[in-house]
């Protein structure tokens, strides 16, 4: 199937001993100029890259508490050293957390700190060169910013942090990543990362409607651009066509229609994935957040819902009211934003909806907790909501559920292997071998009960296993929308 | 007033001044630096209290070591907690009178000084014999076990083989305290077990020791998750305009 060796189930997970240089060279293929000056960085690497890259190192040191603190603090225990699945997947120590952090903890050291001018080798320090900015370039791609390790660390160290650092000096000197920077680019200029424009997009909606017609015999309505809408659906545009993300779009449709809540999608912000995030830019990722407001006070909606998408949840929740807030145009009634899940949930738990559980009796499903769901924001009004309301949800609609193994899911959880904008083919190995663990938990699962389906709640994770699962010998339609198993399980029509 | 006892009055009027401006620098440094957006590690506290729990875990117990590896946490706690209950023990040459809780943890803190050199053994054995540890362990991670090693073991051999005179020793850091040096006994354990004192503030704020008040400061531990009800502002991120668009 590729040019790697797809790696092996056994029976239980072993920490692997390491290779040296095993993914060395693996990166991604990097944006051209014109991706490159769409988002405000250099064309090409730059003459002086050296001194911008140690300049950029230093502006970002005092703008983000986070890099001083987290640079200086690591004290090398290993804890993390056996958490991240692309380690666990590819056996490179370089993609051990503390050591992908070392790979700019060295350079800072080397250039800001006391210890690493007067005595680099003592420390560990080293003189920025071309191999270490290709170092960079290569294993700060092999991150998905997934936060497990900073679940273990004992000083809360978040290598998403250093990753997202480590692409923002890349981009500043020039080599950003063409998938995540080229996607940029497309949300600026035409609304959504798919490249979807308004026509097309009032199309595929169009012929939603037609579907969901023919299936149930109910005009579910699946509205686009509608002033005056209560609710404004922002999602990942992958929900407007590919498999499984759409089944998840008809899921909410069918939620809103039987809620009686009449809510729009909007052409102008048609997308709830924001790659500035991956990228680490603040600007970019404020710039893509900000048409989502506009969206918002151009319809005059009162409510802000956000589909299944992960990183974009982290966002909307835990950055929204800081880049693009304060909502208070918004009714305060409800959260702002909410999760599609808390709105089902909420329903659900008001008796708002009649559940057809039978519906998805020829599933037996497990849920893939989303890195970014899971460790960096929030469902619902109490710490761990994110754990409890897709699960009650999903339990809600569906007889056979059962859990993966603890240590794998909830804050635990193992990332797809896709996310953090490694979503892309000239990454295959990456994903492939990063998706070991959550593959190897499944596969447990489906042996002990006889699991057929794995739902999720983010494009990139189901985006992800569609292309890996086959790898691992499963089948690529064994990953689901939670929203695909409400809308089999919602009966429409008036409330019996 | 003989030659050493001036240097090593010196030397620990410097250690001192290094390790308190070192580390106030830093924390003012960390303390300043702005925290843009809100990054708890979630599940995480929704209210101050709440913070300051897991905070307290992470200080007294070790909370999300003790998830992760229970070797690293084993010999990590034990080191530490008994370099506590040393550095507490230790409080008698610097009061007079002593406490009465200082007294009281005298026979427990002697024999603290084994767990320390248990858990720095502990730790020291991962970075030669698991591969992941030895292939992220800087020379000045093997040093730094070194040196708290013969802190330990120095003070050790003084406690349980070849007492010093502490009644001077105790006249010398009072003096030191108090301005009128005295003299300080001029007992090579004593000398080197000082020095390697005096070495480790140094040495304090330029390491990774800074992860003291690192941890205090890690905005994935130290932030309330409470970004839709508190509109979280830092001075450079949120510039006026956001409200204002459309």
């Amino acid at each position: 199937m590729a040019d790697f060796e797809t790696p092996e189930i056994r029976e239980y997970p072993l920490i692997p001993h390491i290779h040296e240089g095993a993914m060395a060279g693996t990166k991604p293929f990097v944006a051209k100029p014109e991706h490159q000056k769409a988002l405000g960085f250099p064309g090409e690497l730059v003459e002086n890259w050296k001194e911008v890259a140690i300049d950029k190192m230093g502006d970002l040191l005092g703008k983000y508490r986070s890099l001083p603190v987290f640079l200086d603090s690591c004290v090398k225990c290993g804890a993390c050293t056996d958490k991240c699945h692309y380690f666990l997947g590819t056996t490179d120590p370089k993609n051990m957390p503390v050591a992908r952090q070392d790979l700019l903890r060295k350079v800072y050291r080397r250039y800001f700190t006391f210890a690493g001018k007067y005595f680099p080798k003592l420390v560990g320090a080293v003189d920025l060169t071309e191999e270490v900015l290709q170092d960079w370039y290569s294993y700060y791609h092999q991150c998905s910013e997934c936060r497990r390790c900073s679940v273990y660390c004992p000083y809360g160290i978040d290598t998403a942090e250093i990753t997202m650092a480590g692409r923002e000096i890349l981009d500043a000197v020039g080599i950003g990543a063409k998938y995540s920077n080229e996607i940029i680019g497309k949300v600026f200029t035409v609304g959504n990362n798919l490249g979807l424009p308004g026509p097309a997009l009032k199309d595929t909606l169009e012929g939603i409607e037609e579907d969901v017609k023919e299936d149930t015999g109910v005009d579910v309505r699946y509205p686009v651009d509608e002033k005056g809408a209560e609710v404004l659906l922002i999602t990942p545009s992958a929900d407007f066509f590919a498999e499984p993300h759409v089944d998840g779009l008809i899921g909410y449709g069918k939620v809103f229609h039987q809620a009686g809540i009449s809510w729009t999608l909007s052409s102008y912000a048609s997308e709830a994935a924001n790659f500035g995030i991956f990228i680490g830019s603040y600007e970019n990722m404020k710039r893509v957040a900000m048409r989502i407001r506009e969206a918002a006070l151009d319809l005059g909606v009162k409510r802000i819902i956000v589909g299944e998408c992960g990183h974009a949840w982290r966002v909307a929740y835990s950055f929204w009211n800081t880049l693009i807030g304060p909502f208070d145009f918004l009714d305060p009634r409800y959260p702002a934003p909410q999760h599609i899940c808390e709105f089902t949930y909420d329903l659900i738990q008001r008796g708002a909806l009649t559940l057809d559980k039978s519906a998805n009796d020829h599933r037996v499903v497990t849920f893939h907790d989303s890195c970014n769901v899971a460790r960096a924001s929030r469902m619902g009004n109490m710490p761990g909501g994110q754990f409890i309301i897709p699960r009650e949800v999903i339990k809600a609609v569906c007889n056979n559920f059962y859990d993966m193994e603890e240590g794998t899911i909830g804050e635990g959880t193992f990332c797809c292997g896709g996310g953090g904008g490694l979503l892309t083919d000239d990454l295959m190995e990456v994903r492939v071998k990063g998706a070991l663990p959550r593959m190897q938990a499944l596969r447990h699962v489906v042996e002990e009960h006889g699991v057929t389906h794995m739902a999720a709640i983010c494009a990139i994770c189901k985006t992800q296993f569609a292309k890996v699962l086959p790898y691992y010998n499963f089948s690529m339609d064994q990953i689901i929308s939670v929203h695909q198993l409400v809308g089999d399980a919602v009966v429409l029509g008036a409330k019996q | 007033m003989d030659f050493l006892s001036i240097a090593y009055a010196l030397v620990f009027y410097f250690a001192t001044f290094v390790l308190v401006v070192g580390v106030g620098r830093k924390i003012v440094q960390y303390a300043r630096t702005p925290a843009p957006l809100k990054i708890p590690t979630t599940p995480a506290p929704t209210t101050g209290t709440g913070v300051a729990l897991r905070l307290g875990g992470e200080v007294v117990f070790f909370t999300s070591l003790f998830k992760s590896n229970k070797w690293i946490w084993v010999f990590g706690w034990l080191f530490h907690f008994c370099l506590l209950l040393e550095v507490l023990r230790h409080l008698r040459y610097f009061i007079q009178p002593v406490w009465w809780w200082v007294a009281l943890i005298q026979p427990f803190g002697k024999y603290a000084a084994y767990g320390m050199v248990i858990g720095l053994l502990g730790l020291w054995g991962r970075r030669f014999f698991v591969d992941r540890v030895r292939y992220i362990s800087a020379p000045s991670d093997h040093l730094m076990l070194v040196l708290l090693l013969a802190i330990a073991g120095s003070g050790m051999l003084m406690t349980f083989v070849d007492h010093t005179d502490i009644i001077s020793l105790k006249a010398f850091v009072l003096g030191l305290l108090y301005g009128h040096w005295q003299p300080l006994p001029a007992d090579p354990l004593l000398l080197i077990h000082l020095g390697l004192v005096a070495a480790l503030m140094i040495v304090f704020p330029f390491s990774k020791l800074l992860h003291g008040p690192g941890l205090l400061f890690s905005p994935t531990r130290n932030q309330i998750d409470n970004p839709r009800e508190k509109r979280h502002v830092t001075p450079w991120a949120t510039d006026t305009g956001a409200g204002t668009a459309g």
